[in-house]
């Protein structure tokens, strides 16, 4: 018989556990414990707003303060999700604001989010403190108006890679005067000038504001005004750096910059010109960020503005900077732990730059705390990522992206297999993966032997048979998502591997050969699985069940099936009927 | 197996065979209905596009896939690149503040509180250009290497650098020059 200590004593130990995996670990000790530690939760991560319903989460947890939710899985990005697939947050938003009045944040991520759902939000949520809408769409300015007006103890508002329907940039001015508590602001996606007057007074009047992410609208010769009003900022999101600046406006910026004496972080910099680049060094030696990737600059220019951030810790920039920067980048920035190089002509065939896979060599000797990469380049060799993977054992996020699909070993005309099957057998701590270039069944041998930390893989053009499908699903105990697009993947892998599906978050396979028959035995066999078929050549009875499908989604859930698909997705149900929205 | 309902459909027949097959050979190519490919929103100056994967393979050796021979559809979603980050490459003359057309491009002078825009397209020659500089800002430039001059044009050319107008032909100055900047006496390096 367990004598257990008194509830409060309980609730007060379990107020230190965060973590969602051990809350939830505490929650399966017993009974009591479960009741005890769903009064006290009070933050909900909900990774796929289809696996639970609102429902049921708040009948659960009834005392929560802070919500994430994400939507569309990561392909909607590309452009591979159609539109109308769903992701809305509206009945999440309605459920909330019914059960959580003390709710204080919201972070949502590739979702559909309405100015009505805003609206309610604003008038719902009495303190109401952080709203974070990341790769959202589907609301206009007049939502973040309502949210402006309303919400006096608003923190953060963050719109990071929103899509925004914007009306106007008079949404800024229904903040009121008395409003004076921002801390992070982040509209750098926002395509409309935002009225500089209201955003002058509103940066003068918050003194913790300590984030600010200007749009591209934003003038250089209006930057100083702002730098002055706010000298505590440690995060800067400049608008566009360009201007005929004359002199004494350059100085003033430069003085004005030299100001924030917290500033760590710096991003924007649209349509550079280099000559006002010097006004940020000053700034260097304390950046632990820096966000170049829309600095259309040389790579002289990079590297003498790189070479004096000695203290960088993540580096996002365009393949401008080319090796012989990313060279200085190792030489200089000795506490690098993320580095991102994106293209600056993705869709031209030949390259523009002298970039290639030495550039990333040489960072990955240099920089020893290197951990997060994301690179794309136009040639990669073996030779290469073994190099790479021995420098870097310590990595955990590994995303390259050859730029032509199925590009073999540019020196020995090789599939990339052995490199690949090099770097998940050195990084043993790797959760996350990209792959891309030649590559056959073998690399997805060595990942489901070695990639046992792996979390989330990203797989296009690749493969040769099921048989790779099925190294990754039976090897990679870690595995919660899968993405495929376009590899000679079908129903045997699938369905000999189906209890797999359900330990996972989801699996997106599109382009592939999984043919309707095997969806639809998914969808039968499978009750917690929601198989969602997306094919938008028509019902797929009209076509052979043999018929491979456009697009499969599959996700565990406790909900059952949705109810919210446009007439293109379907999900495959228990008694193998098709069920339309 | 029937299965033409319609032309998209009829081509599983063969699919029926194919599809569940193991073998080499990638799915979408040759006996499958074609795939619906969205025109991506790629930036305005149209670049070419990727060509199918199969093209890019050096020395036309082969690779182990036996891949069919290689198509012109665009790939849809690859690069995989936010749309966000297709915008910032627009040429300069696209960049439009102010809703100027492209060929737009502005010109300061030291010491004026204003800036003005011109069209290069509407001038054939260098002297067109600077007798509309002077007009515009109620100045003498005189000949280009004039050095009595106070004022000295110059301009910014595709890779950032400041150059003195009139040393290069006409025509590669108005594809390479971003903007103009007329400088004044002791202002010049």
């Amino acid at each position: 018989m367990a004598y257990s200590f008194p509830e409060e004593v309980l609730e007060h130990v379990f107020s230190f556990i965060g973590s969602d995996r051990d809350r939830n670990a505490v929650s399966l000790v017993c009974k009591s414990w479960y009741e005890i530690e769903r009064w006290c939760r009070r933050r909900v991560f909900v990774g796929n707003c289809y696996a639970v319903s609102p429902a049921a989460v708040v009948r659960r947890f009834p005392d929560v303060r802070s919500v994430e939710l994400k939507g569309k899985p990561h392909f909607a990005d590309f452009n591979l999700v159609p539109e109308g697939w769903g992701g809305y947050v509206s009945p999440w938003i309605t459920t909330l604001a019914r059960a959580y009045p003390w709710l204080e944040e919201i972070r949502l991520k590739r979702m559909v989010v309405t100015d009505e759902s805003l609206e309610l939000i604003a008038r719902s949520f009495k303190n109401f403190k952080v709203l974070v809408l990341s790769s959202c769409e589907g609301f206009s300015t007049d939502g973040l108006a309502a949210v402006a007006a309303n919400c006096r103890n608003l923190r953060e508002l963050d719109l990071r890679e929103s899509e925004v329907e914007d009306m106007s940039g008079h949404w800024l001015s229904h903040f009121p005067d008395s409003y004076t508590s921002l801390v992070s602001l982040n509209i750098s996606c926002l395509g409309s000038e935002v009225s500089f007057s209201a955003l002058e007074r509103l940066v003068s009047r918050c003194p913790d504001l300590r984030s600010l992410r200007l749009n591209r609208t934003v003038p250089l010769d209006r930057l100083a005004n702002l730098l002055r009003r706010a000298p505590q900022l440690a995060e800067l999101g400049t608008g566009v750096y360009s201007a005929e600046l004359r002199s004494d406006d350059f100085s003033n910026l430069v003085g004005a910059l030299a100001g924030c004496r917290e500033l760590r972080s710096l991003s924007g910099f649209w349509d550079v010109v280099p000559a006002y680049l010097p006004a940020v060094y000053p700034l260097c030696s304390g950046l632990t960020s820096l966000n170049l990737s829309y600095a259309t600059i040389q790579s002289s220019e990079l590297t003498k503005l790189i070479s004096q951030c000695h203290s960088l810790q993540r580096l996002w920039v365009l393949d401008y900077i080319e090796d012989s920067g990313l060279e200085a980048l190792a030489a200089c920035c000795k506490d690098l732990r993320e580095l991102r190089v994106f293209p600056s002509e993705p869709f031209n065939r030949e390259g523009n730059v002298s970039l290639t896979e030495q550039g990333l060599v040489s960072v990955s000797e240099g920089c020893s705390k290197l951990q997060s990469v994301l690179y794309f380049c136009r040639q990669m060799s073996n030779a290469a990522l073994l190099t790479i993977a021995r420098n870097r054992p310590n990595m955990t996020r590994f995303r390259l992206c050859i730029i032509e699909p199925r590009c073999p070993d540019y020196i020995t005309h090789e599939p990339l297999d052995t490199g690949f099957g090099a770097i998940v057998q050195h990084c043993k701590d790797l959760q996350r993966l990209s792959l891309s270039g030649l590559l056959t069944d073998r690399v997805f041998e060595y990942i489901g032997t070695y990639a046992k930390k792996l979390e989330m893989l990203s797989v296009a053009f690749a493969g040769d048979s099921d048989l790779g499908l099925h190294h990754v699903l039976s090897g990679c105990d870690s595995l919660r998502k899968l993405e495929i697009r376009d590899c000679p993947f079908g129903d045997k892998a699938l369905l000999a591997n189906a209890a797999k599906l359900e330990t996972m978050r989801s699996l997106w396979m599109s382009s592939c050969s999984v043919s309707f028959g095997a969806c639809k035995l998914l969808g039968q066999k499978m009750p917690r699985l929601n198989v969602e078929v997306i094919d938008e050549r028509g019902h797929p009875d009209s076509r052979p069940e043999s018929c491979p499908v456009e697009k499969l989604y599959i996700y565990r859930t406790v909900a059952g099936p949705r109810f919210d698909m446009p007439d293109f997705v379907w999900t495959m149900d228990e008694d193998s009927a098709l069920r339309p929205s | 197996m029937e299965g033409s309902k319609s032309n998209g459909y009829g081509e599983c027949d063969q699919a029926n065979l194919k599809a569940t097959e193991l073998r080499l050979g990638l799915p979408g190519t040759e006996e499958e209905p074609p795939l619906k490919v969205e025109s991506p929103s790629f930036n305005s100056r149209k670049r070419a596009l990727a060509d199918d994967a199969e093209s890019v393979l050096q020395d036309g050796r082969k690779s182990t896939s036996g891949v069919p021979p290689p198509s012109k559809a665009p790939i849809v979603g690859w690069p995989p690149v936010r749309s966000y980050r297709k915008n910032i490459y627009s040429s300069p003359a696209e960049v439009a503040e102010g809703g100027a057309g492209a060929g737009y491009l502005k010109v300061s002078m030291d010491g004026a509180p204003y800036l003005r825009k011109v069209d290069l397209k509407t001038y054939k020659s260098y002297q067109e250009l600077m007798e509309s500089l002077e007009n515009m800002f109620n100045i003498t430039i005189g000949d280009c290497s004039d050095k009595g001059s106070d004022y000295a044009p110059t301009y910014e050319d595709k890779d950032g650098d400041w150059m003195l107008v009139g040393d290069v032909p006409w025509n590669m100055f108005t594809s390479t020059c971003k903007r103009l900047r007329i400088m004044r006496g002791g202002s010049r390096s």
